[in-house]
């Protein structure tokens, strides 16, 4: 690059006449500063979007201190609201979400890399990324229409007599069988995250050097210990780099969760039982909420609580995966 | 390659003791692993085959012309989904339209003039943040800095939301694109006396053009389907209503509204919409990846 700009310098100054030089130099100062400042409005609408929501939820912070974050109440006739509920229904679906996804999308990541036939690698790996990009409005009827249904007449019914009378699981999975409920949430989340950690556990698998496989390989190994010993240990950060994507995507679903997760504010003993998570919890009460209300700035004030939560998430999860191809 | 290699202890080892029976056990592992990942696949691919048919099953049904050409009307009295569509379809492409354009300049910058430098490191990782951020949050950002001060909601707030959302994923498609011009390209513009900027447009732009317009068509499929930050900024509207300074119908909005109603007809029009949506926005991923193969 450089090499090339100084023999533009030389020829520009001995042959292109004045004139046509110095609109092209000022076509190229233009040209830099709009990149420039395109990059800098990246940066700026970050902050916007961060100052934006905490200057709306002041008023809310004002009111109710630290303690918002522990409050359990949300009582608009009271005038009281907190955020305990909707950060513990966000976290832990989130969290269930992702010890349902993670498996599957290790087996598809590892049918993609290893098991199937090349031919079948593209539109298998197309379909499952194509589960991407199916909106999240439509996993919330899909879950409401057909999964909430089958869990409440086969699965949940099923699991509380099994579990009844042993301790611990039958607080962990009682109540009446609606359907919906955290569990049901999680399940729909983690469905609409498996593309997500599968496709780059897919593509980070695919990075490990080919002779480090095949010396595996040439030792004896089977294609299991191969992955166990070799793929996974090398590509172990990117991996969890890819599982706090996953997360990061599960914290702040809105639609999906909405349908099905019975939107009750209390923290329920039972996976079954109802609640809510913070863009739930948004989503439903902003509509009834006047402007310049408590409550509507305790839904700021919750906003830019998830914003924190997922910047935190996502930016471990960019940390930790390889950086654009250089 | 990996069939061949793997089981190098199939033959003559098999039957002596120890050695034997280890290597069963572990030709049994690598056996349950080979099951259980293919189930999981198999579980991937279920779950998109049971969404598509949920869609087919419940939505044809109520495909009509009707839907197409009639607004939105009180239940039972046979409306459409017309002004929903095409307010999807406006706030869709003015999103497109604002976003793109500063998309394209931030991956310009990122890719030719911040390549290593610290500045640009960091609009990348706050962009790359942006990606993923929780689309209401977009939402809620737009309600308080351009809604709330204006004192009413309109399809401009919710074009200016889906933009926000445009910009990170052409940002990410352009770099990526634009870093894979060769050098050599650009040098043999440079020896012919071009300036950088019309190299960039003229040159790396037009070779990448199929990648970028990849990018654009993603953020395309992406924003068509959003439904949380239009609840907030164009929030929805049952009449007919083209101003930009209204509140505006939405696909997605008004797939929400009516999933959850108590009408027949009203659930039936969010299915007919939900299989239009789906379909429109897969649709175009896979032209996209088509195009983007037909390249490389």
């Amino acid at each position: 690059m450089t090499v090339s700009q100084t023999a533009i310098a030389v020829t520009a100054s001995s042959e292109i006449p004045t004139a046509r030089r110095r609109s092209s130099a000022v076509g190229e100062a233009v040209f830099a500063t709009l990149a420039r400042l395109a990059g800098l409005f990246v940066l700026v609408l970050l902050g916007a979007i961060l100052v934006s929501l905490l200057i709306g939820g002041i008023p809310s912070f004002r009111a109710f201190g630290l303690s918002f974050l522990i409050d359990t109440a949300w009582d608009p006739v009271k005038q009281v609201f907190g955020a305990a509920v909707p950060i513990y229904g966000t976290l832990v679906t989130a969290v269930l979400a992702l010890v349902f996804a993670l498996p599957v999308a290790f087996g598809i990541a590892y049918f993609l890399t290893e098991l199937a036939p090349h031919w079948l690698r593209r539109p298998v790996g197309t379909a499952i990324e194509l589960l991407a990009a199916v909106p999240s409005i439509i996993y919330g009827m899909w879950g409401f229409f057909v999964v909430v249904p089958l869990m409440a007449e086969y699965l949940q019914p099923h699991v509380i007599d099994t579990f009844d009378g042993i301790p611990v699981l039958q607080d962990l999975f009682a109540g009446p069988p609606f359907g919906t409920g955290i569990l049901t949430a999680a399940l729909i989340l983690a469905v609409m995250v498996v593309p997500f950690i599968a496709a780059t556990m897919r593509d980070v698998f695919l990075t490990v050097p080919t002779v480090y496989k095949e010396s595996a390989y040439g030792v004896g190994c089977t294609t299991w210990e191969v992955v166990r010993s070799v793929v996974i240990p090398y590509t172990r950060i990117s991996v969890i780099g890819g599982i706090m994507l996953g997360l990061g995507r599960a914290l702040g679903e809105t639609m999906a969760v909405t349908f099905v997760i019975g939107n009750t504010n209390r923290i329920s003993t039972s996976l079954f039982g109802p609640g809510n998570t913070i863009a739930s919890l948004v989503a439903l009460e902003f509509p009834e909420s006047q402007a310049g209300s408590l409550k509507l700035s305790s839904l700021l004030a919750l906003g830019f609580i998830l914003f924190v939560i997922s910047f935190i998430v996502l930016a471990i999860s960019r940390m930790l995966l390889p950086t654009a191809k250089a | 390659m990996s069939a061949t290699l793997s089981n190098p202890l199939a033959g003559p080892m098999r039957d002596s003791s120890v050695a034997g029976r280890l290597s069963r056990r572990r030709r049994r592992t690598n056996g349950i692993v080979r099951v259980l990942c293919g189930i999981a696949t198999l579980i991937g691919l279920a779950l998109l085959a049971s969404i598509l048919f949920t869609l087919l099953w419940r939505g044809v049904g109520g495909l009509s012309l009707a839907v197409f050409t009639h607004i939105t009307k009180s239940p039972g009295s046979g409306g459409g989904l017309l002004n929903a569509i095409v307010g999807s379809l406006i706030q869709t492409a003015l999103g497109t339209l604002v976003g793109t354009p500063i998309g394209l300049m931030v991956g310009t910058y990122l890719s030719e003039y911040a390549r290593q430098s610290m500045l640009g490191n960091v609009v990348r990782f706050i962009s790359d943040i942006l990606l993923s951020a929780p689309s209401i949050l977009i939402g809620l950002f737009v309600y308080a800095v351009m809604v709330a001060p204006a004192g009413g909601f309109s399809g401009l707030a919710g074009a200016v939301a889906l933009a926000v959302i445009v910009v990170p994923i052409v940002v990410r498609t352009t770099e990526d694109m634009l870093r894979l011009i060769p050098v050599s390209l650009r040098e043999a513009a440079m020896a012919l006396g071009a300036p950088k900027w019309k190299c960039i447009v003229f040159i790396c732009y037009r070779a990448a053009l199929n990648g970028i317009a990849t990018g654009v068509l993603l953020a395309v499929a992406r924003v068509a389907g959003e439904t949380a930050p239009l609840l907030f900024t164009s929030l929805g509207n049952l009449n007919w209503s083209l101003s930009l300074t209204q509140p505006m119908a939405s696909l997605p909005v008004t797939i929400y509204q009516y999933a959850g109603s108590a009408f027949q007809d009203w659930v039936q029009l969010a299915w007919v919409g939900a299989l239009l949506i789906t379909f429109g926005v897969l649709a175009l991923n896979i032209v996209a990846r088509v195009a983007l193969r037909a390249r490389h």
